[in-house]
């Protein structure tokens, strides 16, 4: 039994998201081997070599896998799937975009967004926006998975050292072309990997508003994120949104800021492990999941939040 | 140009579901179900398309049991032309939904199928990847944006550092996420013409598909409960019980 983890890089890291992957196809029990797949891999490929738990780094390097395309990428993971028992990713767009095609091609029936490993089998996965958790086993002959990096520990970026060996499996085009991306630049840490997240949502009220947040993240060296509701009306872009159809984060501090906590946005977050409110309506749902509520204006209680942090700092 | 719209009948997004007590799955008796909300996108984006004379037909098709009629019932008062009922009692997983599809698609020969992302029961996002893998057609999943211009189409998609334009060769698979743009309410005059609108039935058997699921349930249960916590009186208080009680500032 030997499990296939398609990581996620930038060319020069490996993504936190696959090491959490990683994680979970450790849990399988079986061997676990590593795909990175672009165009240039030599820095990172060192770098995904030295990743703890992988016994074979598998290289394809070609034009074609730049962009990770799902139409080449997919074709690529059936070329090698007869090795393998199960194929991994983590769920994030690229793992959601690849996998499921992947597995049609395989005949096999995807198993999205895992957050537990019961057995090779076996594995636990929220539905309904996370208000219930579904145990399902699988007879497939592969077994397609996308995990949900912020249910698994990541391993760490180094500690290993696997043999690289590059794919000679042939390039399939399929139809589809990158035109072009428009990348949000931030210095500060990615959503899905900072210890510290400090979202805001409609009730901040535009999009100039948000700087009173990044105050706040300055001093905790926190990522922001946003509720559907704030990128809806244009505050902050969609790689910040926080919920069922954005990202999930599980960090070890979340702060909501005038967000009201519908169903959709807890279900992104409500796995933190401590979660503050500053909501100035103290019927507001995202009081039930806060450990910590503040019934307050925000526009007072940020530039507080933020003085405060700089006194004690 | 004809335009395939797969909506699926789930529970309303206003529902907080409730688990079983026998943990063989979530309650749906006497819930309120709806059109999947990222299936309305799917079938705005269509309407729009043939509106704009792009599209010549939209055609909206649901699987499932009896009453996912309805389902397609709304798409076609959205403004479809016409609707196609895949009837069955049988769970349908993502594969068997994909299989069913890839049956319409070659009878109908769309020359783009837009799905959404997501169902928000089963939250498995995963169909529409499937079905274009199945055709083998390219696929733009999670758009924010579809421009067809002749034998292609650009695709605008949301991805974790931004966006993303790909340029797909037709025919398509497109998933519609959330800033795709507003779906319309449904007019009762248009509700009244919906239904003289065709919906034709047809069965798994017929498109000889085996819509068995291929992942087992073993059970359903309610995710650990959070407690609520307490409320602090001031920014002082929080910052203080963050560093001191809670330690994680
Ligand atoms: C298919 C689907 C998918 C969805 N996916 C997501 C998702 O992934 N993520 C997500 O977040 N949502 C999602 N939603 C939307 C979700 O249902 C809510 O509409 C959304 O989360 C609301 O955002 P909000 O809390 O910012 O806005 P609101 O609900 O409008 O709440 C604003 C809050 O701000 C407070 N407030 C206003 N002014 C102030 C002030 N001066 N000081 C302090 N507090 C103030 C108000 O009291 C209120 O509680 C989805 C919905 C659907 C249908
Ligand atoms: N039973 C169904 N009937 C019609 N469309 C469906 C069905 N199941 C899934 N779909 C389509 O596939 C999309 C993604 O569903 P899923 O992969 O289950 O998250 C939905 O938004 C629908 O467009």
């Amino acid at each position: 039994m030997t499990a296939l983890v398609l990581l996620e890089h930038d060319g020069h890291a490996v993504k936190q998201p696959s090491r959490s992957a990683l994680a979970a196809a450790a849990r399988l029990g079986g061997e676990v081997h590593a795909l990175l797949a672009g165009s240039g891999l030599a820095e990172v490929s060192v770098a995904a070599a030295r990743l703890p738990g992988v016994t074979k780094l598998l290289v394809a390097d070609a034009e074609a896998y730049a962009h990770a395309l799902a139409e080449p990428l997919a074709a690529l993971l059936v070329a090698l799937a007869p090795a393998y028992s199960h194929i991994l990713a983590a769920a994030t767009a690229m793992g959601k975009n690849v996998l499921p095609r992947a597995a049609a091609l395989l005949d096999a029936q995807p198993i999205s967004d895992v957050s537990e490993v019961i057995d090779a089998d076996t594995f636990v996965r929220p539905i309904y926006a996370g208000n219930a958790l579904a145990t399902v086993r699988s007879a497939d002959a592969t077994k397609v998975i996308t995990v949900r990096a912020a249910s698994f520990d990541p391993v760490a970026a180094e500690g290993g050292s696997a043999a690289a060996e590059p794919v000679g499996a042939p390039v399939v085009q399929g139809g589809s072309r990158f035109v072009s991306a428009e990348l949000v630049k931030s210095e500060r840490p990615e959503l899905t990997a900072a210890r510290v997240v400090i979202s805001g949502g409609r009730g901040m009220q535009n999009g100039e508003n948000f700087h009173l947040l990044e105050r706040v993240a300055d001093r905790l060296h926190a990522a922001v994120g946003a509720s559907r509701a704030a990128v809806d009306a244009g505050f902050v872009s969609n790689d910040m949104q926080v919920g069922q159809t954005g990202k999930i984060v599980a960090p070890e501090l979340y702060i909501a800021v005038g967000i009201s906590g519908a169903i959709q946005h807890l279900a992104g977050m409500k796995d933190s492990k401590v979660i503050v409110a500053i909501n100035k309506d103290e019927e507001a749902p995202i009081f039930q999941v806060a450990d910590y509520g503040l019934v307050a204006d925000l526009f007072k209680a940020l530039p507080e939040l933020a003085d405060e942090l700089e006194r004690g700092a | 140009m004809k335009l395939l719209v797969p909506v699926k009948r789930v529970v309303d997004y206003n529902v907080k579901v409730r688990v079983r007590a026998d943990g063989s799955g979530v309650e749906t008796a006497g819930v309120k179900m709806s059109m999947n909300p990222f299936d309305e996108i799917a079938v705005e984006e269509a309407v729009r398309l043939k509106e704009k004379g792009i599209a010549t037909e939209v055609v909206a098709v649901s699987l499932g049991v009896a009453a996912c009629g309805e389902t397609i019932r709304t798409a076609l008062a959205m403004g479809a032309d016409r609707g196609i009922l895949v009837e069955t009692d049988a769970e349908l997983q993502p594969l068997a939904v994909a299989k069913l599809l890839r049956a319409i698609a070659e009878r109908e020969q769309p020359g783009l199928i837009i799905l959404g992302k997501q169902a928000i029961d089963d939250d498995m996002n995963a169909t529409g990847q499937m079905l274009a893998a199945l055709l083998g057609w390219p696929q733009g999943t999670f758009a924010s944006k579809v421009e067809i211009a002749g034998e292609t189409v650009a695709v605008t998609r949301e991805i974790d550092g931004g966006l993303e334009t790909v340029s797909l060769s037709l025919p398509a698979i497109v998933t519609t996420d959330l800033r795709l743009n507003e779906p319309r309410y449904a007019s009762l005059p248009n509700i009244m013409k919906a239904r003289k609108k065709p919906i034709e039935t047809l069965t798994p058997a017929a498109l000889g598909v085996d819509p068995s699921p291929r992942l087992a349930l073993v059970k359903v249960v309610e995710p650990a409960k959070r407690q609520a916590g307490k409320k602090v009186g001031s920014v002082a208080e929080l910052v203080a019980k963050l560093k001191t009680e809670a330690k994680v500032i």
